[in-house]
């Protein structure tokens, strides 16, 4: 028999807020984190997207200035998450060799390797500093976890794209339901608002180029919409297996009854227009959780608001849900926060969380003129939901990556 | 103009101070890096490469392993002032 997984513990630092609650009040009053650029880069190098989701309390106001210096700012936000995940969850007394950390980013540490190439073309290789290696490394911010609190049990990154936080999250479903473990930190972090990434991803025509009204530039099913916005930030959430939390007289916010992952195998970054691999994601999660589409009653979506995006997600849940899908209220706070990559699953695992013990679903902002390709119940002001539901969050990444993760009430 | 010992000392202490957060008092000419301050081996390279870098001096990587003290890295990087 496999063991039931909570959440107990959430931890958050995004364009909204530094924690958790200062976000989700903030994702409920409908604003948006998305503002104009303020570094000299931009125009040196004349990148030509001016605005994205920078994280509203920066690491350098909440670590030590040694924490700065020795871990790569995805690693910075990591630890800031799941320190708070951690402190809210109130665990004093565990097995070290029992918890385990599940963490996820996108791109890793491209702040440090790029400026360490900066070093090495201006200084030469001795300029190099010996820290480089492990700050830049996509493992940097799960192994920083883990040392952090001092998990012993298995430290594990999920890399895909910007399914990897919610994939993360799938990740850690397994070992706590066979009670091999007691305890998962999961989540993801990015940081990587940077002129490489701006540049590339401008270059795929991927990012919104609304440069005269950055808040207005994440609007997700919105006919205007014209790409996502970049965001920065971490998610971590702490996981335990229904004994252990009853055990220690936990507060449970939900469970989390499900996570699967599948593949497009039909390009490297446009997404199957058909939504089959992401159907299929969504079908394997309420299978594991035991449900049917039917139960589904609030969706947090992936919606990064590029036009062939929010599209293929749509046919995918059109699938899955078929003509009951307009009865589903569906939420897409990218449309608020930007998209964090690698930390947006984790973050809107969080939301989801959230709207699922508040009982309150979060706006989408900016839907002014509804894509009339895309027929959802989209959720524009907070709206109730029941006391006993199911709801899900799908991430979707470049490489065809599909990860969705399935909440239920805990009551 | 090459610096004093004492400015070296300063200069050295600041250094470990922002790698290692140990206290710049702490940073006292007898004081063994390894022994005394806790350093680690990464963070000593780190160190190296800093001081190479404010004192404009150069640090071989055998000479590394002869600075055991803050006092043996001080005498070396005054005199490699030239």
């Amino acid at each position: 028999m496999n063991k039931k997984v909570v959440v107990t513990g959430l931890g958050a630092t995004t364009p909204l807020g530094g924690d958790t609650k200062t976000s989700w009040q903030a994702l409920l009053q409908g604003e948006s984190g998305i503002k104009t650029l303020e570094y000299d880069w931009l125009s040196q190098h004349d990148i030509p997207v001016t605005f994205a989701g920078v994280a509203k309390v920066q690491p350098k106001d909440v670590l030590t200035l040694q924490e700065t210096k020795r871990l790569d700012p995805s690693s910075q936000f990591a630890v800031i998450a799941a320190r708070e995940a951690w402190a809210d969850a109130g665990i004093t007394d565990f097995v070290p060799e029992r918890l385990a950390v599940e963490f996820a980013t996108g791109i890793g540490g491209i702040w440090t390797l790029l400026d360490a190439y900066d070093t090495l073309k201006e200084k030469g290789p001795r300029r190099v500093l010996p820290m480089t290696v492990p700050m830049l490394m996509p493992n940097g911010p799960a192994a920083a976890i883990g040392m952090d609190l001092a998990a012993r049990g298995g430290v594990r990154t999920a890399v895909s794209a910007c399914a990897s936080g919610t994939e993360a999250i799938a990740n850690a479903i397994a070992r706590l339901q066979t009670g091999e473990i007691d305890i998962v930190v999961a989540g993801g972090c990015e940081a990587a608002i940077h002129p490489l990434t701006i540049s590339a991803f401008a270059s795929m025509h991927a990012l919104s180029r609304r440069n005269d009204e950055p808040a207005r530039a994440s609007r997700p099913y919105d006919i205007n919409r014209d790409g996502f916005v970049m965001a920065e930030g971490a998610g971590a959430v702490v996981l335990e297996t229904e004994e252990h939390a009853l055990a220690r007289g936990a507060k449970i916010y939900a469970e989390l009854a499900g996570g699967y992952v599948t593949s497009d195998a039909h390009h490297i970054t446009a997404p199957d227009p058909e939504g089959t691999g992401a159907a299929r994601a969504v079908i394997g999660a309420l299978n594991m959780a035991g449900a049917k589409p039917g139960d589904v009653a609030h969706i947090n979506a992936h919606a990064t608001s590029t036009s062939v995006g929010d599209v293929a997600e749509y046919q995918a849940l059109k699938r899955v849900f078929g003509d009951d899908l307009k009865k589903i209220p569906v939420s897409a706070t990218k449309s608020s926060t930007g998209h964090l990559l690698g930390g947006a699953g984790a973050i809107e695992a969080i939301f989801t969380i959230l709207a699922i013990h508040e009982k309150v679903a979060p706006p989408t902002i900016n839907l002014e003129d509804p894509d009339p390709e895309i027929d959802l119940d989209v959720v524009t002001s907070p709206r109730a939901l029941g006391d006993n539901i199911l709801a899900i969050s799908n991430s979707f990444g470049f490489g065809g990556h599909n990860a969705v993760v399935v909440f239920r009430s805990y009551n | 103009m090459a610096l004093s010992q004492n400015e070296v000392l300063v200069g050295l202490a600041e250094i470990v101070n922002e790698e290692t957060g140990i206290d710049v008092e702490s940073v006292q000419m007898g004081k063994s890096f390894t022994n005394d301050l806790d350093i680690d081996s990464i963070s000593m390279m780190t160190i190296v490469v800093n001081a190479e870098e404010k004192f404009g001096v150069k640090i071989p990587d055998e000479e590394v392993k002869n600075l055991l003290t803050v006092g043996d890295a001080v005498n070396f990087i005054t005199s490699a002032q030239g």
